[in-house]
């Protein structure tokens, strides 16, 4: 007889605490945050191209999907190494087939050599380069990710990319190179 | 529990965290009036002089200013302008090496005083209890006035708080070792201070208004006393000396107990604070209508022999001043804007004033080296924490900004440390502590910046994307309209759409009767499959001949192309000797040669594209045929066919555009005017476009546009051949 209520007292709990289990599970389900979207908000957003994939978030979802983690050259290392400790795998060296140099770059329109063609402004991933047929184009720095990607199909070559000047906002310290001028 | 007041009255305070206690070197020029200086041969006046925004410039080069005369005008909130210290001419406008310990230029304006130092007209206020709160705050914003203590934060954006303010605090309490230049203005302008701490109490209200100073000023103290003793609100506060007192944080906590939370402003506790040469700067604005234009700079250090404490306009050369303070330079010059503690090291001795420089330092070589210490590991000896008056883990923060550990940095309250230098102080392993923290957070800052830019450039891609599915999905909503429309028409029964309905039909049936030829022809497997080969053969064989054909032209198209250009480069040079064509003859030679070349290329160019297209309509038939009997052999055959056509295709198409664009040309020069066939195929070349503005401008005189035009199609071609050579 104790045997029988111990079973049913236990039985009871068990399906209880089942029923608020799944309960909880349906009703204060977390969304968790998808890995590509994770990957996605570490990568540059340059959509650059240069990993192989059209923009930023193809290539988030790619890597979710164990694609090589060492293809975006913008990010360069430092991507590499978040990329690695979120997907908990091994530190890759930048793939061989990218450029090295991530300095940051904006593209400049050599404005009197431009014949208004608008392919620039077709292969822009971001909408920073305003003009129209026959109209000189031009570039909105602060809009343009530097991807690189107007360049080559400008036909007249008027496109080239410029390093960010350093001023006092965005300069940071280093103290090998403050140039301290001797003075006679 | 007692209150504030009655504590601060009784004379006790409460105490910061840490806080070290460095050498006193106020001696060297505590007891030195303020002198006043010649005016230098030139100032050097940076547009920007605060955190916050730069103004817009209002002066041009060459423009005569008046003393007081604003140079720029503040179009933000957080822009401050900036004016004219004395009268003269503005001779430049430029980039200029500026106090910033990156050495980096930014925008300065350049002025040539004329030695008159003339006044622009002045309205004085000598009853200033009548102005509103508007027009005072006003009159704040348009002086130019930015936290003289050495932050730099726009005044009039402290005292446009809506918060009540129960304790007005004025900062007098100057803890850095070396400098005495608000002691010296304490003791000679003790009047006007306290009438600019009356101007603000004014605006603000407060309860009590504390005036913090600490205990190593006495004279400045008494005189501070003797001209508040009359006024109820005023506490004169003396604390003891310890380094950082003068911090805003610290001086908050020593005078009411409370803690300034991380990234709460000190209004939100019912408190301002201002500078106490801020005050006296915010007098002479709203009294005697004078904007910043100078201030009380402390030139000290032991290289120089006559340490003083002077007025300096801004702008004036840092050189200036040690000159006029004696400076014998020493083989390694090295010159601190600032304290000893929390200064920089100035690049170069140019740099001028600016409204935050409060100090210049010109130390010995034995006052403070900076050969000697030399950095070494840290032992965890723990000092460093012990001194941090924002109670930090000083080495902790070193090691993760070593790392560049960002996520541990912000854990650790990087961004509550003010860069008070005591920890660097302290350490017995010389770590220069405060430049990690500060090469860390421009990191830190930079990569905000950094993330906010790749979140803006996502949601443009993403706009993009979205804009680009939109306009797709409406062309093809437009397509299939268009066809409904079609089909509508041709149902309505008309005799029209009847005849459109036949023709239709016509087509159809003709198509199946081809179908059905081509199945029959099919039947015997194997022979097609040998056509296809032979086929194939013959295709690769006309795709070389027409791709020499091609080429061949292209050359000559080139050379054509240089001769052209350089002719245009002789046009250009001439023209800008004389404006009328002086090479009309050689230009027309080279341009009847060019037709005639250009008219065998275009001739080469359509006999291959016409082999293609034969080739083409071969092949077509093929694909079909392979689609009815697939098999896999056959499948990669026509498919290579096709390839290959296409490529030639193209190329073909490029030679025929460019030799047709040349030719358009040459029919200019009035030679023969070959007729374009298909013009559609080309319509989209950038080239002929090019060609067509050429031609929209030819009778224009701006013959040098016309020249970058040639240029630019000359270097179009000149890529166009690179990519085909590729």
């Amino acid at each position: 007889m104790s045997i029988l209520i111990a079973i049913l007292v236990l039985g009871i709990m068990a399906s209880l605490f089942g029923a608020i289990l799944g309960y909880a599970s349906v009703h204060f389900k977390v969304e968790g945050d998808p890995l590509a979207e994770q990957l996605d908000a570490l990568l540059p957003q340059t959509q650059c191209g240069q990993c192989g994939y059209p923009g930023c978030k193809p290539y988030a979802e790619a890597v979710a999907n164990g694609e090589a983690i060492n293809k975006c050259a913008p990010g360069g290392e430092d991507t590499i190494k978040k990329i690695a400790e979120l997907m908990g795998v091994e530190i890759q060296p930048l793939d061989e087939n990218h450029e090295a140099d991530n300095s940051p770059k904006v593209a400049f329109i050599i404005e009197e050599d431009c014949i208004g063609c608008t392919k620039c402004i077709q292969a822009c991933p971001v909408d920073a380069i305003i003009g129209a047929t026959k109209q000189m184009h031009t570039i909105i720095i602060d809009e343009c990710t530097g991807c690189d990607l107007c360049v080559a199909p400008c036909p007249v070559d008027c496109i080239e990319m410029v390093a960010i000047t350093q001023t006092t906002q965005n300069w940071q310290w280093d103290l090998n190179n403050i140039p301290v001028v001797q003075i006679d | 529990m007692e209150s504030i007041i009655e504590r601060i009255e009784r004379g006790h305070f409460w105490n910061f965290h840490g806080g070290v206690h460095p050498p006193e070197q106020k001696f060297l020029t505590c007891d030195k009036p303020i002198r006043q200086l010649p005016l230098p041969e030139q100032l050097t006046i940076p547009v920007q002089q605060n955190i916050g925004q730069a103004g817009e410039l209002l002066v041009k080069t060459g423009d005569y200013v008046l003393k007081g005369q604003a140079l720029t005008q503040a179009k933000h909130p957080m822009a401050v302008p900036v004016h004219a210290p004395t009268s003269g001419t503005i001779t430049d406008i430029k980039n200029t090496l500026i106090a910033h310990p990156s050495g980096l230029s930014e925008l300065c304006i350049i002025l040539t005083p004329d030695n008159e130092d003339k006044w622009k007209k002045r309205q004085i206020h000598s009853n200033y209890q009548q102005l509103s709160k508007h027009d005072i705050i006003e009159k704040i914003a348009d002086s130019g006035i930015a936290g003289m203590g050495g932050a730099g934060f726009p005044s009039h954006i402290k005292v446009s708080t809506t918060e009540k303010i129960n304790y007005l605090i004025i900062n007098a309490a100057e803890c850095e070792p070396y400098i005495t230049a608000d002691d010296l203005l304490m003791k000679e302008q003790c009047a006007a201070i306290v009438d600019g701490i009356k101007i603000l109490a004014q605006i603000l209200v407060p309860d009590f208004i504390l005036i913090g100073i600490e205990d190593n000023k006495s004279q400045a103290i008494k005189a501070l006393q003797h001209a508040t003793q009359s006024l109820d609100k005023f506490k004169v506060c003396v604390l003891p000396t310890k380094y950082p007192t003068g911090g805003e944080k610290q001086l908050i906590m020593s005078l009411t107990g409370q803690e300034v939370p991380a990234g709460v402003l000190p209004s939100a506790l019912g408190i301002v604070m201002h500078n106490i040469a801020t005050c006296f700067a915010i007098a002479d604005a709203v009294i005697n209508d004078i904007p910043l234009i100078k201030r009380v700079v402390t030139v000290t250090g032991q290289a120089l022999a006559k340490p003083q404490n002077v007025w300096a306009l801004l702008g004036t050369p840092v050189e200036f001043l040690l000159k006029q303070c004696a400076y014998q330079a020493p083989d390694k010059q090295h010159i601190i804007m600032g304290g000893p503690m929390m200064g920089f090291s100035l690049s170069s001795n140019k740099v001028p004033i600016v409204k935050i420089s409060n100090c210049i330092l010109a130390p010995s070589e034995k006052e403070i080296s900076f050969t000697s210490s030399k950095e070494v590991e840290c032992i965890r000896c723990g000092q460093c924490a012990e001194v941090c008056p924002s109670q930090l883990l000083p080495q902790e923060l070193q090691w993760s900004a070593k790392a560049k550990d960002q996520q541990q940095l912000n854990k650790l309250n990087l961004f509550d440390c003010i860069e008070c230098g005591a920890c660097s102080y302290v350490c017995p392993s010389h770590i220069p502590l405060v430049h990690y923290y500060r090469i860390a957070k421009a990191e830190i800052r930079q990569q905000n910046l950094l993330d906010i830019k790749a979140e803006k450039a996502k949601e443009r891609f993403e706009a993009r994307k979205s804009r680009l599915e939109r306009e797709k999905i409406a062309r093809e909503e437009k397509h299939k309209k268009a066809a409904e429309a079609r089909k509508a028409r041709m149902n309505a029964g008309t005799p029209a759409a009847n005849k459109e309905k036949s023709a239709v039909a016509a087509a159809l049936a003709r198509v199946k009767a081809k179908k059905a030829l081509t199945k029959e022809n099919n039947s015997e497997n194997t022979s097609t499959d040998e056509k296809l080969v032979e086929q194939n053969i013959s295709v690769e064989q006309t795709e070389k001949k027409s791709q020499v054909a091609a080429a061949i032209a292209r050359a000559k198209a080139k050379k054509l192309a240089a001769k052209a250009s350089s002719n245009n480069i002789e046009k250009v040079v001439s023209d800008t000797d004389s404006p009328v064509e002086t090479t009309p003859k050689d230009d027309k030679k080279a341009k009847v040669a060019a037709a005639i070349a250009k008219a065998k290329a275009k001739k080469r160019a359509t006999e291959s594209t016409s082999v293609k297209a034969k080739i083409e309509s071969h092949n077509n038939k093929s694909i079909e045929d392979e689609k009815e009997h697939a098999s896999s052999e056959q499948k990669t055959a026509p498919n290579d066919v096709k390839d290959s056509v296409q490529v030639n295709d193209k190329k073909a198409k490029i030679a025929a555009a460019v030799a047709k664009a040349k030719a358009r040309k040459s029919a200019k020069a009035s030679i023969k005017a070959p007729t374009n066939d298909d013009t559609d195929n080309i319509e989209h070349s950038p080239v002929n476009r090019v060609i067509d503005l050429k031609r929209d401008e030819d009778n224009s005189p701006l013959l040098d546009k016309k020249a970058r035009i040639s240029a630019a199609v000359a270097k179009a071609k000149a890529k166009k051949q690179q990519a085909e050579s590729k």
